[in-house]
């Protein structure tokens, strides 16, 4: 039997809570299970994270979503280094809704941003060592023993020959006050941070055991299909749902904020019964929004000045005066995130509480929405976290969440609503379009003078998180444009916020994926302009940026910059994000007007690397994700309907279309850097720079394929 | 009742002959390893054996089953020990991981035909099996990988 101290753990976690307030967020809890919730739910009231039991079961609870990008592996490293326990030594688990798990980059528990890791950095590492220092206390007490003469080894406290389990010492261990300064080990000592460590939910991926949100299973539970408005934006006016209640399996059909929900015993008898449901929407605001529309509403914006995002000296005198002025505009389209798991929530909702199976980014979030539909206070709502088949930013959205408790609590039972491809695809919050201007000024030899940028789209934070944007830019809208690195003595960087009626969401690198896009295609126009090459014009003008200027070299030199074989043509582009530094070389050719990518090398500084092995993966990961978007990514709209509807006509890259990714680490002691996205914003640009070239043609707007250059 | 043979035990659903084997396996039988994508055989991740041949369960409806043979994810093997998924282990292939159960069939199918494939034979087996996440480079490594374990399990040299 194990034992716990259950009221022990309150009062950590009552301590926890009161330092959160002040900002030091210190997660600790070493004696276990707390006060089961108010349905019985394992864990009940969150433990921060960290349990032991008195079997030496260790126990991390992992305070963001594992999506891929495997935080479940380099957020448990950082406590185990500290700790001085193997992965294999630990169970990971997912971490409920607390004040404890606000992500301190972000001001609430949201995995995204490329922030797990930065945020996690110190204050894992240090939970890891206040564990451990407790532990040796307990230790030291026990012995009657100096703590300076113990060490700790495998999951023991040693002194000399004698060993205690930190289980046999985890009850004892949480009486101690938890000690507020602790000494973090130096880099050198490190035995898992920077080493390739296997990730920890491989294995039950690879068996079918792994449960997403799809796999949820309570019982008693039924299944719901939905259908939603059409035109994005449109109402539920009235349904007839006489045919489909006397449909074999079927139990309820009921309005829902999201549309009608089909509840059956089975998910097919739902989606049957859904399709004898005679609907009548009204279309609302947006019966007649186009594509074009969208776009002419863009351009008709960008005449607007818009707000200063960035100004250094005078870019309106340096372009007047200058030797050679270069302009263009880019335009780049809406996106879906298509993760591969489509989006579902399983809810459980009772007169005294709910508990959530969801595969969210947002747990507090997906909280409050589910408590207010529920009708119940945020506290009496327990949010499960599933595994994420995939995330990208879709699931920091809660709009599949409200149909599951609204027809649970109408049914009285658990209910799953699973979303089908096409609703996944036509009712996505997608990633911006944007309209862009942009100019450059020459002087006679080719130096940069002047570098405008006007950037025009719409806010993603100000429907997220309004309070953001009443006064300041949104931050999300203009990054990789407000910090354009180069050495040119005129910048300005303009911003215009024009909305397009329809939800737009935070898409993998969000923002960079646009300004990256636009700013580095066009630094190759102006070293065209300029008579030289995109890597040499980049770095004469990056004396002052050294960590920019070292993968910018390391990129070039390992891809063979200026020495592609006949008939291949390279392109480059350059970019920080997420405090991430990356440089990406793309070299393809063109074959009778068919493009072919040869390789992709990309050098990456993130400072300091936890796990060279999930980088190596979401490096590749992410540029093979920025270039399904580069070379087929479009949504477009007719009449308020997303005229794409699966993955036929919402083309992602496949296996024989991967063209070999070379990945370059640069050894670096800074703060780690973010890894998930700064991938997936380069390589559009890389690889354009590279087709043209390869052609002499300017890729000024995307997908590639639709400019009709290169067949892709 | 209707009888299907799923890794290798005769099983009874209730479900109606249109349902498609993807939800009689999910939703009647409780074996989630087999994934739900697109529900038009474009991504792959329902891909089950149907007598050793990779299959889109998801637009194979119950009726047609009959005595068909069905293998998925969780008959591979019962402790992880085909090549394929110790290759998948070894080289580390999943990141979110939903798109892998299919990926697997596919693999396996391709090995049990192929024993040694070229990386022609990879782009074709592999091409209807989408992984959003883009671990394509590792999956084309471990299928390799596998093709190794196979032979060496084999006892044939190389």
């Amino acid at each position: 039997m194990s034992t716990h101290n259950t009221d022990n753990s309150r009062r950590d976690f009552l301590k926890i809570s009161s330092l959160a307030g002040g900002g030091l967020l210190l997660g600790l809890s070493l004696s276990g299970c707390s006060k089961p919730g108010p349905l019985g739910s394992e864990g009940g009231q969150p433990v921060a994270w960290l349990k032991i039991d008195a079997e030496n079961g260790i126990t991390v609870l992992v305070d963001r979503s594992e999506m891929g990008q495997g935080v479940y592996t380099s957020l448990t490293q950082l406590l185990a280094e500290e700790l001085e326990v193997s992965l294999a030594a630990i169970r990971v688990v997912a971490a409920p809704v607390n004040a404890v798990y606000v992500n301190a980059l972000l001001g609430a528990q949201i995995t995204g941003g490329s922030t797990s890791v930065r945020d996690g950095w110190d204050k894992l590492r240090k939970a890891g060592a206040q564990a451990r220092t407790m532990l040796m206390q307990a230790a030291a007490t026990h012995w009657n023993v100096d703590i300076a003469k113990l060490t700790v080894e495998g999951g023991n406290v040693v002194n000399g020959n004698k060993r205690l389990s930190y289980g046999a010492l985890a009850e004892n261990a949480a009486k101690l006050p938890v000690p507020t300064e602790v000494t973090l080990k130096s880099p050198k000592d490190f035995k898992l941070i920077g080493t390739p460590q296997k990730r920890v939910d491989t294995a039950s991926k690879v068996d079918g055991s792994a449960v997403y949100g799809l796999d949820v299973k309570l019982p008693g539970m039924l299944h719901a299909a939905l259908a939603q408005p059409p035109v994005l934006g449109g109402k539920l006016l009235r349904f007839d749902a006489k045919a489909a209640e006397s449909m074999p399996g079927v139990k309820s059909v009921l309005a829902t904020s999201s549309g009608v929900a089909v509840v059956a015993d089975h998910y097919w008898q739902a989606r049957k019964a859904l399709a004898a449901v005679k609907i009548t929407w009204e279309a609302g605001a947006n019966a007649r929004l186009s594509t074009e529309g969208i776009r002419a509403k863009l351009r008709a914006a960008a005449a607007r000045p818009g707000r200063d995002v960035r100004k250094d000296g005078d870019v309106a005198a340096a372009l007047k005066g200058a030797a050679k002025v270069v302009r263009a505009s880019y335009e780049l389209p809406l996106l879906a995130h298509a993760t591969l798991e489509p989006q579902n929530c399983t809810a459980d909702v009772r007169a005294d509480g709910a508990n959530i199976h969801v595969n969210t980014q947002t747990q507090q979030i997906a909280q409050g929405v589910a408590a207010a539909a529920a009708g119940l206070k945020p506290e009496q709502v327990f949010i499960h976290t599933t595994l994420l088949g995939g995330g990208f930013g879709r699931r920091l959205e809660v709009d599949y969440i409200t149909a599951a408790v609204e027809a649970s609590k109408a049914v009285g039972k658990p209910v799953k609503v699973i979303w089908t491809r096409e609703d996944d695809t036509t009712h996505d919050a997608y990633r911006p379009p944007a309209y862009d201007e942009v100019a450059g000024a020459l002087d006679a030899n080719g130096k940069l003078l002047a570098w405008q940028l006007h950037l025009t789209g719409p806010s993603i934070t100000a429907r997220m998180f309004p309070a953001v944007v009443e006064t300041a830019i949104d931050p999300f809208a203009v990054e990789a444009a407000q910090n354009y690195p180069y050495d040119v003595p005129n910048v300005a960087v303009t911003y215009n916020r024009e909305e397009i009626g329809i939800n737009v969401g935070y898409w993998r690198s969000v923002s960079h994926a646009l300004n990256c896009f636009v700013a580095e295609s066009f630094m190759d126009e102006l070293a065209h302009a300029a008579g030289t090459d995109g890597y040499a014009f980049r770095a004469g003008l990056l004396g002052k940026q050294p960590r920019y200027k070292r993968v910018l070299d390391a990129a070039a030199d390992k891809a063979g910059w200026g020495k592609a074989p006949a008939g291949h043509f390279q392109g480059i582009a350059l970019m920080e994000g997420y405090g991430t530094y990356m440089a990406q070389v793309a070299e393809v050719s063109v074959e009778g007007g068919v493009l072919k990518i040869h390789r992709i090398t990309c050098a990456v500084d993130c400072g300091s690397v936890v796990n060279p092995n999930i980088v190596d993966q979401q490096v590749q990961g992410s540029i093979l994700f920025g270039l399904t978007a580069a070379l087929w990514g479009e949504i477009t709209l007719a009449g308020g309907q997303v005229q794409q509807k699966n993955f036929d006509t919402y083309r992602l890259l496949r296996l024989p279309e991967a063209p070999p990714i070379e990945v370059v680490h640069i050894d670096s002691t800074e703060a780690p850097g973010g890894l998930g996205e700064p991938g997936t914003a380069l390589i559009g640009p890389a690889l354009a720079n590279a087709i043209f070239a390869a052609t002499g043609k300017r890729m000024r707007s995307l997908p590639i394929a639709k400019q009709r250059v290169v067949t892709v | 009742m209707t009888t299907i043979h799923v890794n290798g035990q005769a099983l009874e659903t209730d479900a109606t002959a249109d349902t498609p084997l993807l939800w009689v396996l999910r939703d009647h039988l409780g074996l989630t390893g087999t994934k739900f994508g697109c529900g038009q055989s474009l991504c792959g991740a329902c891909t089950v054996h149907v007598d050793g041949k990779p299959m889109r369960s998801c637009q194979l409806p119950l009726g047609n089953v009959g005595d068909l043979a069905i293998t998925t994810i969780e008959g591979l093997s019962t402790d992880r020990s085909h090549a394929v998924q110790k290759a998948w282990m070894e080289l580390d292939v999943p990141q979110c991981g939903y798109c892998q159960s299919g990926q697997i069939m596919s693999a396996s199918a391709l090995l049990a035909g192929n024993p040694t494939p070229s990386d022609a034979d990879i782009d074709t087996a592999m091409a209807g099996n989408i992984c959003r996440c883009g671990t394509y480079p590792r999956i084309r490594k471990a299928v390799h990988r596998a093709a190794e374990l196979l032979s060496a399990t084999a006892g044939t040299t190389k």
